[in-house]
């Protein structure tokens, strides 16, 4: 990890994530003895650079969302360093690189201003019994920002920043659709004016029309606000539509990471291969080759030796089955976990 | 599978698609549902058929009607829904040879006219017309009521909590098709395989909570496949799956279309997978069919503004061009107040003022097969 600060890993890093780990331990009997772990994130290392958008995709159960919870500690990692430029947290307002898991319960709720949420489901993360205008405020309430007719301008803004009007500040969420649910979220997410947004599938849950105006606005409102994301979703093309860089996950480990063009033309590792082939294309006179991939996604709590994608992968060889793969960066800002990553000829889209 | 249909079915695969024999033919068809602020009308003269063997896709965003009218073929609007015109003809051809040996007879049933809770469609219903819908995520709450009010809408398309998997599908396959219970769970463990289960026979003695969310969906497939249907309603399947089981998936029903000669109605909003799915593409808005095309003319060449813009908001994989994606201007409208003249209106880039507010667009044929409904196309 001692020369990733050299290679093509420039200095305007914001979030810097090293050798995460999140398990959940498995409980049983009367004692709630510990008989196992569920390793959801396992050893996941990425970064986001200021201004840019980082997509992380996997299958459902890779551990994608956990990875971004624990970020935030919302789940409290298990190991790991999670690096943040933060400003508050500066004593001369300079932006400094902090790690996140050592700081205390202040500390890490000061830090919260700048780092912020964008949840999937626009129903259940927005309280019923609250105002649009309070669901947007309550962030400023919370760290004590809150001003009388300073803030509700400022909440005003913002509502027609994402597309909704100042009479709908009285109203209650269930009188919404779900792409204007969507975009209250979105709203809410910006009231701290936070530097990196943590984007949890923000728009699987909305029709294809609805989808495509969340999308526009989330990258109106990077450029506008200078933003970074960390887009989490399982759709490959709205991953690639959006992000300017993306991570593969597979079972709680970072499989690929690359520029999106490099990944979707040039991936190295056979899970990127075998994902990039499954995604339909919306046009029916492509004839696609699937890859097929054996079995199922494997279990977290009990992941094959070596490599956690041999038991499916149509390359493995025998060291593949004993040796873990190291993340390593092959190429400049191209990194992969695969030990034949520089044999194989990968087919891309 | 091929066993069963030697006659029926073999005989038109190799026709074309859109020359194969009429299986299911609607006809204006309408369903409203009266509630309290008024009428909605969720299903607005809705026209299409479906040959034996073909993919009739239809897609739309939600609210567009294309779930009610995969119920509505099947008897299964939920109150306070109504079918208030049009016809369901079902072209049923009898499934087992009769007493003379016969396989071939046709009989014409409007679906619209028969009794939804009479025997004739309970017949129809699961077993010739089969149904997949989208794995609920909490498909393992036992919310169900025992007993009288354990219809068969539930039934047909939840596995139940506590009982083996086999045993359900026994219990379906022979329902429906005149086997033995030891041949039903021989067909039972053939189907699991087919759908990809890793080692059906100890599987088929599992309970659905055994299996993970894919599995399940693949179980449902099965399920509603083992009774060797005519045809399948396939209402959003794959939705909730990750893009590897969703292509399994979808090998599997075009496999079974193939060897069995099914038809498959495909409600989806997902562009990708009616690409590769489909022969034919119904598209719906507030409860209008507004285009009707075969896929490749539908994707290459639509015509109605509505279906354009659909097709130019998804993002495509491919080499990255950074525009924005277009989008359709403002929301879907309150389907109790609907704009006049054409629904779409006030969301089209197309709009013509005096001419689209005012005037209802007519069905019109633009081209072979492709239809569409827009003033644009019309005199």
């Amino acid at each position: 990890m001692a020369e990733m600060a050299q290679n093509g890993k420039a200095d305007n890093i914001l979030l810097d994530v090293k050798g995460l780990k999140k398990y959940f331990p498995i409980q049983k009997g009367l004692l709630r003895k510990v008989v196992g772990y569920v390793k959801a994130v396992d050893d996941v290392s990425l970064y986001v650079r200021e201004g840019e958008t980082l997509g992380l995709v996997g299958e459902s159960g890779c551990g994608k969302t956990t990875a971004s919870r624990s970020i935030i500690r919302l789940y409290e990692p298990t190991a790991g360093q999670v690096l943040f430029k933060s400003r508050v947290l500066s004593p001369d307002g300079q932006p400094r690189m902090v790690n996140l898991l050592e700081l205390d319960r202040d500390q890490m709720t000061k830090v919260r201003q700048e780092i912020s949420m964008i949840f999937q489901d626009p129903i259940n993360s927005l309280n019923p019994r609250m105002t649009v205008a309070d669901i947007i405020a309550e962030p400023m309430v919370i760290h004590g920002k809150y001003e009388k007719g300073r803030s509700e301008e400022i909440i005003v803004n913002l509502l027609e920043r994402v597309g909704l009007r100042a009479d709908h500040l009285r109203r209650y969420p269930h009188e919404f659709s779900g792409g204007q649910r969507q975009r209250i979220g979105i709203a809410r997410a910006l009231a701290l004016n936070p530097r990196l947004v943590l984007c949890d599938e923000p728009v699987s849950a909305l029709d294809v029309s609805i989808q495509a105006q969340t999308l526009n606005l989330l990258q109106d409102l990077q450029k506008d606000f200078n933003l970074s994301y960390l887009f989490v979703a399982h759709d490959l093309s709205v991953v690639q539509h959006i992000s300017d860089r993306v991570a593969v996950m597979y079972v709680g480990k970072v499989a690929e990471m690359a520029s999106a063009e490099e990944l979707y033309a040039n991936p190295l590792h056979p899970y990127t291969e075998a994902l990039l082939s499954a995604v339909p294309k919306p046009d029916p006179l492509y004839k696609s080759e699937r890859i097929i991939m054996q079995g199922d996604v494997a279990d977290p709590s009990n992941p094959p030796s070596g490599c956690y994608f041999h038991p499916r992968c149509r390359y493995a060889i025998d060291r593949c089955k004993i040796e873990a793969p190291a993340f390593r960066e092959l190429k400049p800002d191209h990194w992969v976990a695969c030990h034949r990553a520089e044999e194989l000829q990968l087919k891309g889209i | 599978m091929e066993t069963l249909f030697p006659e029926t079915r073999a005989t038109t695969t190799a026709l074309p698609t859109d020359a194969r024999p009429t299986l299911l033919e609607v006809r204006d068809l309408k369903v409203e549902f009266n509630i309290r602020g008024g009428v909605v009308k969720a299903v607005d003269g809705l026209t299409f058929d479906i040959r034996r063997g073909q993919t009739v896709g239809i897609i739309g965003e939600s609210g567009c009607g294309k779930s009610v009218t995969a119920r509505a073929i099947l008897r299964m609007v939920p109150k306070p829904g109504k079918i208030t015109g049009g016809e369901i003809l079902y072209y049923r051809y009898s499934r087992y040879p009769n007493k003379e040996g016969k396989t071939k007879d046709i009989e014409v049933i409007d679906m619209t006219k028969l009794d939804p809770d009479g025997e004739l469609v309970r017949q129809i219903r699961g077993g010739e017309i089969a149904m997949i819908f989208q794995e609920p995520m909490s498909s393992l709450t036992p919310v169900y009521t025992a007993g009288a009010h354990l219809n068969e809408a539930i039934t047909l398309h939840r596995l139940l909590p506590v009982k083996k998997l086999g045993d359900q599908m026994v219990e379906k396959i022979m329902q429906y098709r005149p086997v033995t219970k030891e041949e039903a769970r021989e067909i039972a463990i053939q189907m699991l395989r087919r759908v990809g289960i890793p080692k059906p026979e100890q599987r088929v003695d599992s309970y659905p909570h055994q299996l993970s969310g894919g599995q399940r969906q693949r179980v449902r497939i099965a399920i509603a496949l083992s009774t060797e249907p005519y045809m399948l309603i396939a209402d959003e399947p794959t939705t909730a799956l990750d893009v590897s089981i969703e292509a399994q998936i979808l090998d599997i029903m075009r496999e079974l279309q193939q060897t069995a000669n099914m038809a498959i109605m495909f409600i989806t909003h997902n562009l990708g997978v009616i690409a590769s799915m489909a022969d034919e593409i119904v598209v719906m808005y507030m409860g209008k069919q507004v285009e009707r095309a075969k896929v490749v003319d539908l994707f290459y060449n639509p015509k109605h503004p509505y279906t354009k813009a659909l097709l130019q908001s998804v993002p495509k994989l491919g080499p990255k061009t950074g525009a924005r994606l277009a989008s359709i201007e403002g929301m879907v409208p309150d389907p109790l107040h609907l704009p006049t003249g054409c629904v779409f209106h006030p969301r089209c880039p197309a709009f013509m003022a005096g001419k689209c507010d005012k005037l209802v667009p007519n069905w019109t044929e633009v081209g072979q097969n492709h239809w569409v409904r827009c003033l644009l196309y019309e005199e």
